[in-house]
């Protein structure tokens, strides 16, 4: 179940729209059957990010989705996040680029394990990740020694959406500079999220930028939704975003010590219910 | 371009119903709130199945409006922009109660 109640055909068997069609009417060509189906296209996707979830769960890992727009700074956050947790967490990032291992390399020495996927197969490489994907990299993460997954999904505000991949949270990087009505342009995006850094806080002064348009626009299409201001520059709010990281674990953690409720807490951000 | 993929998904679930026989056409239910273009989608399922037993069968999507329910006054609202207030009570407590569909619903496969 997503942060917004969903209402799946699959489920229920009604939802068409005012506009649909009823029934076969429309004097068809003979010799052909008509066979309903109603299955979710996504099923085998979040099947996966079942498996995925499990997987953490049973190793005590929090599970992050970190999504942006291009360049909106996620590697820059997450070298500043890994110098700051690694006293208290242990972390493990996988790192979606669609052909380079320029942010892998970017992030090691940091004492957090690093797993690469490169997305690139045939037609200029995917856009997303997907929870098969997650799976192939999590086989090259020694997840019992971890305490916490973050995903650094592929650049791009559109697919990275629609696929589940087994995470806890979804957060997102937005930076000032790209405007203050994204939120209204990639509602899909910006509704999935739990958490948005809004980062590059640093060139405010520089910026014509109104943080109280985005603010609106975000809250319109997400009025839940927390946010944390940053600058992988000058190191403003981290402090924030790393207590966030920490106290999720904590919750995640505590839930688990509880018998019968262990493991599923805090908002599963499933796109698909 | 996640149509790509989305039409692999799609070709795997159609094979698997189809179960051999040769399918006419594939009909899609995709909410408004699905950043899923059907042009893109219909392009990426030529690329797809060309060459494949699937090569014959067209997509018909269905599009299905975005709806909010507001849980203050009860009030349901289609929408024409991503804006989830309600336009009666400005509540922003509202629930999605379509737009989010993405299923195949239906086949239309050969007789034998
Ligand atoms: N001024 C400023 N620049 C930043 C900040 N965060 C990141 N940058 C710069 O923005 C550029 C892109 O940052 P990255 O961390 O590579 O962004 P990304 O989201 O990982 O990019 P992709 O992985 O390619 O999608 C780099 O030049 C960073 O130095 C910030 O808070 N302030
Ligand atoms: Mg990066
Ligand atoms: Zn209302």
């Amino acid at each position: 179940m997503g942060r917004f109640h969903r209402h799946d055909e699959s489920e229920h068997g009604h939802g068409h729209g005012p506009d649909a069609p009823v029934g076969d009417h429309s004097g068809y060509a003979t010799g052909t059957d008509r066979i309903e189906i109603l299955e979710r296209i996504f099923d085998e996707n979040d099947h996966t990010a079942d498996a995925n979830r499990r997987d953490f769960d049973q190793a005590d890992v929090l599970a992050v989705n970190l999504m942006s727009s291009p360049g909106a700074g996620k590697t820059a956050l997450l070298r500043e996040t890994l110098l700051r947790l690694r006293d208290r967490l242990r972390v493990g990032i996988i790192e979606g680029d669609i052909e380079t291992s320029i942010d892998a390399d970017r992030l090691t020495g940091l004492g957090a394990e690093i797993a690469l996927l490169n997305t690139a197969n045939g037609f200029g490489g995917e856009c997303h990740l997907d929870a098969p994907m997650v799976r192939s990299a999590l086989s090259r993460l020694p997840l019992s020694n971890l305490d916490l997954v973050i995903v650094e999904n592929v650049g791009n505000l559109v697919c990275p959406a629609e696929f589940h991949v087994g995470e806890h949270n979804r957060a997102m990087v937005y930076a000032i500079t790209e405007g203050e009505e994204k939120p209204l342009k990639y509602p899909v995006m910006f509704r999935s999220v739990d958490l948005v850094l809004v980062n590059k806080v640093d060139l405010l002064p520089h910026l014509e930028f109104s943080i109280e348009d985005f603010y609106r626009n975000l809250r319109n299409v997400n009025p839940r939704v927390e946010v944390i201001e940053t600058s992988a520059r000058n190191g403003a709010g981290l402090d924030l975003w790393c207590s966030w990281l920490t106290a999720r674990h904590a919750e995640l953690a505590a839930a688990r010590a509880r018998p019968a409720s262990a493991a599923r807490i805090s908002p599963s951000v499933s796109p698909h219910g | 371009m996640h149509e790509l993929s989305i039409c692999r998904a799609i070709t795997k679930l159609v094979e698997c119903h189809a179960d051999g026989s040769t399918v006419r056409i594939v009909r899609l239910r995709v909410g408004e709130l699905r950043q899923i273009v059907p042009d893109t989608l219909a392009y990426c399922w030529g690329l797809v199945t060309e060459g494949s037993d699937l090569e014959s069968a067209a997509l018909e999507i269905e599009r299905v409006p975005a709806a909010i329910r507001c849980a203050g006054c009860r009030h349901v609202h289609t929408l024409t922009e991503p804006i989830l207030v309600c336009p009666e009570c400005q509540g922003r407590d509202v629930e999605i109660v379509s737009g989010e569909e993405f299923l195949i619903t239906s086949l239309d496969l050969m007789e034998v």
